[in-house]
């Protein structure tokens, strides 16, 4: 076969004095790197995608994963990437694939925002020993409150609230379906979602019975592919998300290889096994935002009422398409940003589509603001949270909540390698792959993805007192309390924030 | 939306009093009293609020302007003949003080609107409300610092005697005063900064700083408040007025909204009252107050005193006979009241609330 | 006995004379007609009593080190910041973050009082402050207690006699309280007992000095059974933090 004139990204080494042909690098890579040659270790490193299962597992430390020094020259403007997937194509003809959000360089917004911090003329507040609160209710709520006296004289609600869904923390994690990742990965998630009073998201891959005691603390989604989609599953969680678009691929479907489709997945999603998965571009049933409305309406006739989310792209026209989908009757509009992970996308998109979130999050809520509906639904921010500081700048710009993918992901194993659309996941994430999946452990890897909610909120907690209050709902929107660095003048009033020095 | 607006800081001492049995009781008695927490100041600021002052012109709007120099005042004076009955105008009356070298002109007009201005389903109250935000933010070098009937808010840049005596506040009489001194940590000079901040009856002090100013300012903007005045104090004056007025909460449900229980206790309320905190807090969740704060509201039906959640702050009350006190420090009460017959200190976010009677 | 009239002086002439005389020696100086002065005592040494008439201001005994203020009316905030040897007895209520960081002497308040008692007081074997409440006490009593005596009464509350957050951060130090605990008005970091007779030997010590400065009746006060607070880790936050 003719060699791929696209070096190999990394080099896989051992070192072969240390290594004591334990083969267990055999047993952990999921890519088929290393294979047994009678006396020693034989290294295929084309295949390496620098996942470090080998080297986490290998008792001797005898291996090494490094960037490969033969590379193309340095150039500034024709990046690897580029001269890379050049060479790709011309052997395929086909569309480079990816996986995660997009790894390009372009500025990052938040982190040009800095947090305020109290001295003297309002006092900080002391996050461990003083109450902190960040319990958020996601959903619609009324412009006031309208009381009357009961029987005994004291007040009570003259109409009911519209639903809202409790969270203990303000964030919550990204859908991500079975299929593109595991049984097992979904499982983690639900088990922390619940430990932490928080939500997973089904993603568009339909729920597992196995999910079924973490109902309270699901969204099942409805997205073009309509897979798993009937009245039980509608009924099962605490929302139902309609997804329009995803931030690392606005505009187009999905199709989930048919690698990643072995009998559950195909029978959670009534589709046949081994073939593609197809999600359409669009929802079919929605080609206008009246359409949406209808789709809102017949799941909330279906549902008794729950509260419906919205997921879109952040793209360009963001603000009024989110202003629609508000007036269309959503109680949750969740943005999904330019840098928001994927299990497969082609990478042309993921990293040429879309705006960043801290731009879209912005702009939403000062939308929603200027139209006077702020009040009508809650904003979920996603597509890159790094970090609770990202989190703590996305609520502040005006989000409610935000959701996180990836970092979940990093706490079950995930390097962010990018190669989830590949099926061959050696932690056992974005894989199907028996053998692969039976690695990761529901219940110790849950304890870990616990360990980061409970971290973040610590540090959420920490920046709410060195802000000087005491509960979330003071951070929200609360853009007085950022400032920007080194950021142009537009930017800044996009973002509604002052430049460090006012 | 303005993002580049410059947010002003003070901390404060702040005192008030309600008769209620509306007896009138002169100015003397509150700049004595605020007087003696002059170091809670700093001589950049000070300023009074008494309701019961104009009973002539009870009926009609009392608008305090304060006009940076001269000319904007016809720009004004044409928006307020076109809108309103202007019953009388006459400057505020001002004596002159040593240590106030520059002040800017005062006027009062007592007004009404004109019934033909009052096209739709628009309140006359909204009408103004309109007016004093248009003027504020439109009209440079004006501004409507008093706005109420029969009430009236004085003013400045200065200490509080001096501030006093310049407006005369001892020649006023009323059945609910207000004062306020301040400690500005920057120093625009600007007379409007001062407190009480008033919208319509509505008058606020307020002692300590609103961590969550940012967001109560984009909370009240879309409700169309303009807020003009560079400081935080502004936004309890505008959420008082849009939570009570508008939304027709009471006064104790509107307190529950601004300085909220924790959740941990709202939690291990009885049900319907848990329902109440619960839909109150996720409602008005960007219009709680947080950060330390004790505020004295006054309004044309009564006196509310209120400190932050935490109790930051400090606030004291006071009751003698038909009066109710309330100040900083007990020592600013026991000023004027030498034995009162109960005295206590709030407790966090537990509103004081005194009523005139009918 | 030396006289003050301190009717409408300013703090810091009352206070000038105050040193002036206890420099001349005066071991006993009345002050009558105060309101609202601050920092009375404030950074004091030797052993004079200075006896006040009138709500005294802010910051009363601040640093203070050795001298006895008894104040016969109410009080206001920060009474005790950082003091360090001496005895403050207010024979009414007093406000808010009394004893801030003490590290010795007594604060005995007959009545209610304010949020943030005795939080941060120190001690070691040495010296030991000691705050003892006879009315009701608000929010965070005791938070960060890192030593000494704290001591609620409750003698005729009107409703809860200690407010929520009880012992939050304290990580030393006792804390008694005359009635019942609720273990979810506390911090996590505190464990409630049963006092035991070396315990009742320090209430009975600290309360018979306490009872005898404030006419109250010792049997009385010791009446009523007694709840101890102490920390039940010195490293509540061990897991907090990842190295």
């Amino acid at each position: 076969m003719f060699k791929s004139l696209a070096p190999p990204e990394y080099l896989a080494t051992i070192d072969r004095e240390k290594c004591i042909r334990c083969k267990r690098c055999i047993q952990n890579c999921g890519w088929g790197v290393y294979s047994w040659g009678g006396d020693k270790i034989v290294i295929n490193t084309s295949k390496c995608v620098k996942c470090l299962r080998c080297y986490h597992y290998c008792p001797e430390e005898a291996i090494e994963i490094v960037d490969n020094p033969t590379k193309f020259k340095n150039n500034a403007y024709w990046g690897f990437h580029n001269i890379r997937n050049i060479k790709r194509q011309a052997e395929t003809g086909g569309i480079p694939l990816t996986g995660m959000g997009s790894d390009l360089p372009y500025t990052i917004l938040f982190d040009n925002l800095l947090i305020d911090a109290c001295q003297v003329t309002n006092p900080s507040i002391d996050p461990l020993r003083e109450p902190m609160e960040l319990r958020t209710y996601l959903g619609k709520k009324p412009s006031s409150v309208e009381l009357e006296k009961g029987k005994d004289g004291k007040p009570r609600l003259k109409d009911r609230m519209p639903p809202q869904i409790k969270i203990e923390v303000p964030i919550i994690f990204s859908p991500m379906s079975f299929g593109s990742i595991s049984l097992n990965a979904q499982k983690v998630l639900a088990h922390a979602a619940r430990e932490c009073g928080i939500l997973m998201n089904t993603g568009e891959g339909g729920l597992h019975e196995d999910l079924l005691p973490y109902k309270d603390n699901i969204i099942v989604q409805v997205a073009s592919g309509r897979f798993g989609v009937n009245p039980e599953y509608l009924n099962a969680g605490v929302a139902v998300e309609i997804k329009i678009g995803q931030g690392a691929k606005p505009g187009i479907g999905g199709h989930l290889p048919g690698e990643k489709i072995p009998l559950e997945v195909a029978r959670t999603r009534m589709i046949p096994v081994g073939t593609d998965a197809l999600s359409p571009a669009p929802q079919h049933d929605i080609y206008s935002i009246e359409d949406l409305r209808q789709l809102i309406y017949a799941i909330k006739e279906a549902t008794n009422y729950k509260p419906v989310s919205v997921k879109i792209a952040a793209v360009h026209n963001v603000a009024a398409i989110a202003s629609g989908i508000v007036r269309a009757g959503a109680d949750i509009v969740y943005l999904d940003g330019f840098r928001g992970g994927t299990g497969a996308a082609p990478s042309i998109i993921r990293d040429h589509l879309g705006i960043p979130i801290e731009y879209a999050i912005a702009a939403v809520d000062d939308r929603l603001r200027q139209e006077g509906i702020r009040n009508e639904a809650s904003i979920i921010a996603a597509g890159g949270i790094r970090s609770s500081a990202d989190a703590a700048k996305a609520l502040a710009l005006g989000a409610d909540s935000v959701a996180i993918a990836t970092a979940a992901l990093i706490t079950m194993g995930c390097t962010t390698c990018g190669k989830c659309y590949t099926g061959n996941c050696s932690w056992g994430i974005t894989t199907q792959r028996p053998e692969l999946t039976a690695r990761l452990d529901p219940e110790i890897y849950a304890d870990r993805l616990v360990n980061l909610i409970h971290a973040w909120t610590h540090e959420l907690k920490e920046i709410l007192g060195a802000l000087g209050i005491n509960a979330v709902e003071s951070l929200r929107g609360n853009r007085e309390r950022l400032r920007g660095v080194g950021l142009d003048t537009q930017t800044l009033d996009i973002l509604g924030v002052k430049p460090a020095g006012r | 939306m303005d993002h580049n607006y410059q947010k002003d800081i003070s901390g404060c001492g702040l005192t008030g009093l309600i008769s209620t049995k509306k007896r009138m009781i002169g100015g003397a008695d509150i700049v004595k009293s605020l007087c003696l927490m002059n170091d809670r100041g700093n001589g950049l600021g000070a300023g009074y609020a008494a309701y019961g002052i104009y009973p002539k012109f009870k009926d009609f709007y009392a608008f305090h302007i304060m006009f940076d120099e001269p000319s904007v005042r016809r720009t004004v004076e044409e928006y307020l003949k076109n809108n309103y009955k202007v019953e009388k105008v006459e400057e505020i009356p001002t004596f002159p003080v040593k240590a106030i070298s520059i002040s800017p002109l005062l006027v009062r007009y007592f007004v009404q609107p004109l019934k033909e201005r009052l096209v739709g389903e628009i309140a006359e109250d909204d009408f103004v409300v309109n007016s004093v935000m248009k003027i504020n933010s439109e009209v440079e070098g004006a501004y409507i610092f008093s706005s109420g009937k029969n009430m009236g808010a004085f003013k400045g840049v200065g200490n509080p005697s001096d501030i006093a005596e310049f407006f005369r506040i001892e020649d006023y009489s009323g059945y609910i005063w207000t004062a306020h001194t301040r400690f500005p940590t920057n120093t625009p000079g600007w007379w409007g900064g001062a407190h009480p901040f008033t919208l319509l009856d509505w008058s606020i002090v307020h002692n300590g700083e609103i961590s969550s100013y940012g967001i109560n300012k984009r909370y009240l903007e879309m409700y169309g408040y303009k807020l003009t005045l560079l400081t935080d104090t502004e936004v309890v004056t505008y959420l008082l007025d849009l939570l009570i007025r508008k939304h027709g909460l009471s006064i104790p449900a509107a307190a529950m909204a601004l300085a909220s229980p924790f959740w941990k206790k709202i939690d291990e309320m009885e049900k319907d009252d848990r329902e109440v905190l619960t839909a109150l807090r996720q409602t008005y969740g960007s219009a709680l107050l947080n950060g330390p704060f004790s505020i004295l509201f006054g309004h044309g039906k009564g006196l509310v005193g209120i400190n932050d959640r935490i109790k930051l702050r400090p606030l004291v009350a006071a009751v003698k006979d038909d009066i109710t006190y309330m100040a900083s420090e007990e020592s600013a009460i026991r000023a004027i009241c030498p034995a009162p017959e109960k005295v206590w200190a709030p407790r966090a976010g537990q509103p004081v609330i005194v009523e005139l009677e009918d | 006995m030396f006289e003050i009239d301190a009717a409408g002086i300013y703090y810091r002439d009352l206070n000038a004379r105050i040193r002036e005389a206890l420099a001349k020696g005066e071991k006993e100086v009345t002050v009558r007609n105060v309101n609202g002065q601050y920092y009375i005592g404030d950074g004091l040494s030797g052993n004079a009593t200075i006896v006040l008439e009138g709500v005294p201001g802010n910051d009363l005994a601040a640093f203070m080190d050795g001298p006895t203020i008894r104040i016969k009316s109410n009080a206001q905030d920060n009474i005790g910041n950082t003091m360090n040897a001496g005895k403050v007895i207010i024979e009414g209520n007093a406000g808010d973050v009394l004893g801030y960081g003490m590290r010795g002497g007594k604060l005995h308040i007959l009545g209610d009082v304010g949020y943030r008692i005795g939080i941060h007081m120190k001690g070691n074997k040495k010296q030991s402050p000691t705050i003892i409440v006879g009315g009701t006490a608000g929010d965070f009593f005791g938070e960060y207690l890192a030593g000494g005596l704290l001591i609620l009464l409750g003698l005729k509350p009107d409703g809860p006699i200690v407010g929520d957050y009880l012992g939050t951060g304290m990580h030393g130090g006792t804390i008694f309280v005359r009635g019942e605990v609720d273990k979810k008005n506390c911090g996590a970091e505190v464990g409630i007992l049963d006092p035991d007779e070396d315990d009742m030997k320090v209430l009975k010590n600290a309360l018979t000095e306490y009872c005898a400065d404030l006419g109250l009746d010792i049997k009385e006060v010791m009446s009523k059974k007694f709840k101890k607070l102490v920390p039940v880790s010195s490293r509540p936050y061990g897991n907090l933090y990842a190295y």
